[in-house]
C-alpha cells in the first residue's frame, strides 16, 4: 500500500515538475519575442555570436553533410542497380537532402554543439551572480543575453542549412559520378529536374523553427542552472537532450503539416 | 532612506524572513551581521529588487520597489551599486569593458571620456594598467575591487556589499575595508554591508543590525553593538559555539 502511495506521489510530483516547465518556457519565450522587436538590438554582438555559431561550425557541417550525401548515394545505389535505375540516385540525394536530412542533420550538430556551448555560457553565468549583477545595473539579461543569440542561430542556421545542403549533393556527386559511373550531365539534370522551390522552401521554414528551438531550449536551461559545476553539467545534458527531442518532434509535425497541407 | 516593513519570504517549507523590520539612514554605512545561511544576501537581494517578497515592502527613497517592474524598477536600480560575493565579473569582457559596463548600456559618452572615467574609478580602489585584462587573469582581490570599481563607476547614491571580505586574505581583507570607508567619506554614499566578519563590520559600520531567527534583533552604533547585553548578539560578536544560538538552528 504504501509503495501504491509512493509511486502515485512521486507521478504527482514529475506532472507537477513538467507543468511548471512547461509553463516557465511559455514565459520565457514570451519575454524573449518581446525583446526581439524592442531596443537595445544589439547588433554587434548578433554579429560576434553569428561568428561563433556559424563559421564556427562550418567544418563540421561540411563533414557530415558530405558524408550523409556519399552515404545515401552507395546505400541508395543497392536497391537502384537492381532496377537499373542509378539515374534516379541523383534526384533521391537531392531532396533528401533538400526536404530532410539538410535541415534536421544541420540543426543536431548546431544544437550539440552550439546550444550546449550556450548552456554551458549561461548557466556559469547564472551561478556566479553575473546575471543578478546585469539585472542590478538596470540591463534585461533577455535582451542583453538571448536576443542576440536567437537573431545569430536564426541566420546562421538557415545559411548552414543551405551549405549543408549543397555540401550533401555534392557528397553524393562525387560517390554517382566517380564510383557509379553515371555521366556528369546526367547527375546534375537528375539533381536539379525535380527539385521544386517548395522543397526548398520548406526546408529553410524547418530551418527557422529548429532555430528558434535551440536557442529557447538553450539559453532557459543556462537560465535555470543550479549552483555549481554539477548544476551547470545537468543543465548543458539536458539542453542537448530537450534540443534534440525537440527538433525530431517538430520536424515530424513540419513534415506531417507540409504533406497534408502545404503542398 | 531605505524602509523595510515586515517583510517575509519563504523557500519551500523553509522560513528565511520572518516580518523584518529596518531603516536605513541616508549616508550612513550600516552593516548587517549574521550566520551563515541566515539570510542577510536575501535581505540585500529583496533591497534591489533582485527577489520578490511573499509579503511585506521595501520602501527606496519612498518608493516600493517590491511593487515594481520593467522600466520603473530599472529606474530605481540606477540609484545602486553592487558589490557582489564573488564580484560577478562578466568572464567574456576586459576589465575595462565592465567597469564601464552602466556606462555604455544606458549613458551616450564618447568614449576618451568612458575610458577617463574607468581609469578614474580604477585609481580609487588601487589598481592601474588592468584595463585590457579579462578577469580570469586577475587575483581574487583584484577582481574584488574591479567589482567595486565597477559598482562605484554611475555614481551611485547607495553602495551594496555582500560578503566585501569573504574568500579573501586578512591583509586584502583590511585593504577592502579601507576602501569601504574612504569611498563612503568621499562620494557621501548610503551603503549597506552584509558579512559574518566581525573586523570587517566594526570597521566600516556606523551601524551594526543583527539578523536571527528571519529578524533583526539588535540594531546600535559599533560601540552598542560590543557592550550589548543580549546573549544572542554576544555570542554572536565573540563567536562562541556555546550559548542560545545552536550549531543546528
Amino acid at each position: 500500500m504504501l509503495n501504491i502511495k509512493n509511486g502515485i506521489r512521486a507521478l504527482g510530483e514529475k506532472a507537477i515538475g513538467l507543468i511548471s516547465y512547461v509553463g516557465g518556457l511559455g514565459i520565457f519565450t514570451g519575454e524573449v519575442f518581446f525583446w526581439l522587436f524592442h531596443p537595445p538590438f544589439r547588433i554587434k554582438q548578433i554579429f560576434k555570436q553569428a561568428e561563433k555559431i556559424g563559421v564556427m561550425s562550418l567544418p563540421i557541417v561540411s563533414l557530415i553533410s558530405l558524408f550523409t550525401g556519399m552515404v545515401l548515394a552507395l546505400q541508395s545505389a543497392y536497391q537502384m542497380q537492381k532496377i537499373q535505375a542509378e539515374m534516379y540516385i541523383a534526384s533521391l540525394v537531392a531532396l533528401s537532402m533538400v526536404r530532410e536530412l539538410g535541415p534536421v542533420l544541420t540543426a543536431l550538430v548546431v544544437a550539440g554543439r552550439c546550444g550546449a556551448a550556450i548552456t554551458a555560457e549561461i548557466g556559469t553565468m547564472k551561478v556566479t551572480e553575473q546575471i543578478d549583477a546585469l539585472e542590478t545595473m538596470a540591463t534585461n539579461p533577455i535582451n542583453y543575453l538571448v536576443t542576440p543569440r536567437f537573431w545569430a542561430l536564426l541566420i546562421s542556421l538557415t545559411v548552414l542549412t543551405i551549405y549543408a545542403n549543397c555540401i550533401g549533393m555534392l557528397g553524393g556527386y562525387i560517390v554517382g559520378v566517380y564510383k557509379l559511373r553515371i555521366t556528369h550531365h546526367m547527375y546534375v539534370k537528375m539533381t536539379f529536374d525535380p527539385l521544386r522551390h517548395s522543397d526548398v522552401r520548406n526546408g529553410l521554414y524547418k530551418s527557422v523553427v529548429f532555430a528558434i528551438a535551440i536557442c529557447i531550449i538553450s539559453c532557459f536551461e543556462g537560465m535555470r542552472a543550479q549552483e555549481g559545476a554539477e548544476g551547470v553539467g545537468k543543465a548543458t545534458t539536458s539542453s542537448v537532450v530537450k534540443s534534440f527531442v525537440l527538433i525530431i518532434a517538430c520536424d515530424c509535425l513540419l513534415t506531417a503539416f507540409m504533406y497534408f497541407i502545404g503542398r | 532612506m531605505i524602509e523595510i516593513i515586515n517583510l517575509c519570504k519563504n523557500f519551500g517549507d523553509h522560513v528565511v524572513l520572518n516580518n523584518l523590520n529596518l531603516t536605513i539612514n541616508t549616508g550612513e554605512t550600516t552593516v548587517i551581521i549574521g550566520r551563515s545561511g541566515c539570510g542577510k544576501s536575501v535581505l540585500l537581494k529583496h533591497i534591489i529588487g533582485l527577489l520578490k517578497p511573499d509579503s511585506g515592502q521595501a520602501f527606496i527613497d519612498g518608493k516600493d520597489i517590491t511593487r515594481l517592474a520593467g522600466r520603473a524598477l530599472n529606474g530605481v536600480r540606477m540609484k545602486f551599486g553592487m558589490l557582489f560575493q564573488g564580484a560577478a565579473l562578466f568572464d567574456s569582457l576586459s576589465v575595462w569593458e565592465n567597469v564601464a559596463f552602466g556606462m555604455l548600456e544606458h549613458n551616450n559618452r564618447r568614449k576618451d571620456e568612458v575610458m577617463d572615467r574607468v581609469t578614474e574609478c580604477l585609481g580609487l580602489v588601487g589598481l592601474s594598467d588592468v584595463e585590457e585584462l579579462k578577469p580570469a587573469e586577475l587575483s581574487g582581490g583584484m577582481r574584488k575591487r574591479v567589482g567595486l570599481a565597477r559598482a562605484i563607476c554611475m555614481k551611485p547614491e547607495i553602495i551594496l556589499y555582500d560578503e566585501p571580505t569573504t574568500g579573501i586574505d586578512p591583509i586584502m581583507g583590511d585593504a577592502i575595508n579601507t576602501l569601504i570607508r574612504e569611498l563612503h567619506d568621499k562620494l557621501k554614499v548610503t551603503s549597506v554591508a552584509v558579512t559574518h566578519d566581525m573586523i570587517s563590520a566594526y570597521k566600516i559600520a556606523d551601524k551594526i543590525a543583527m539578523l536571527y531567527n528571519g529578524r533583526i534583533i539588535a540594531m546600535g552604533t559599533p560601540e552598542e553593538i560590543k557592550n550589548t547585553r543580549d546573549p544572542v548578539v554576544k555570542q554572536f560578536i565573540h563567536g562562541e559555539a556555546n550559548g542560545p544560538i545552536t550549531l543546528g538552528g
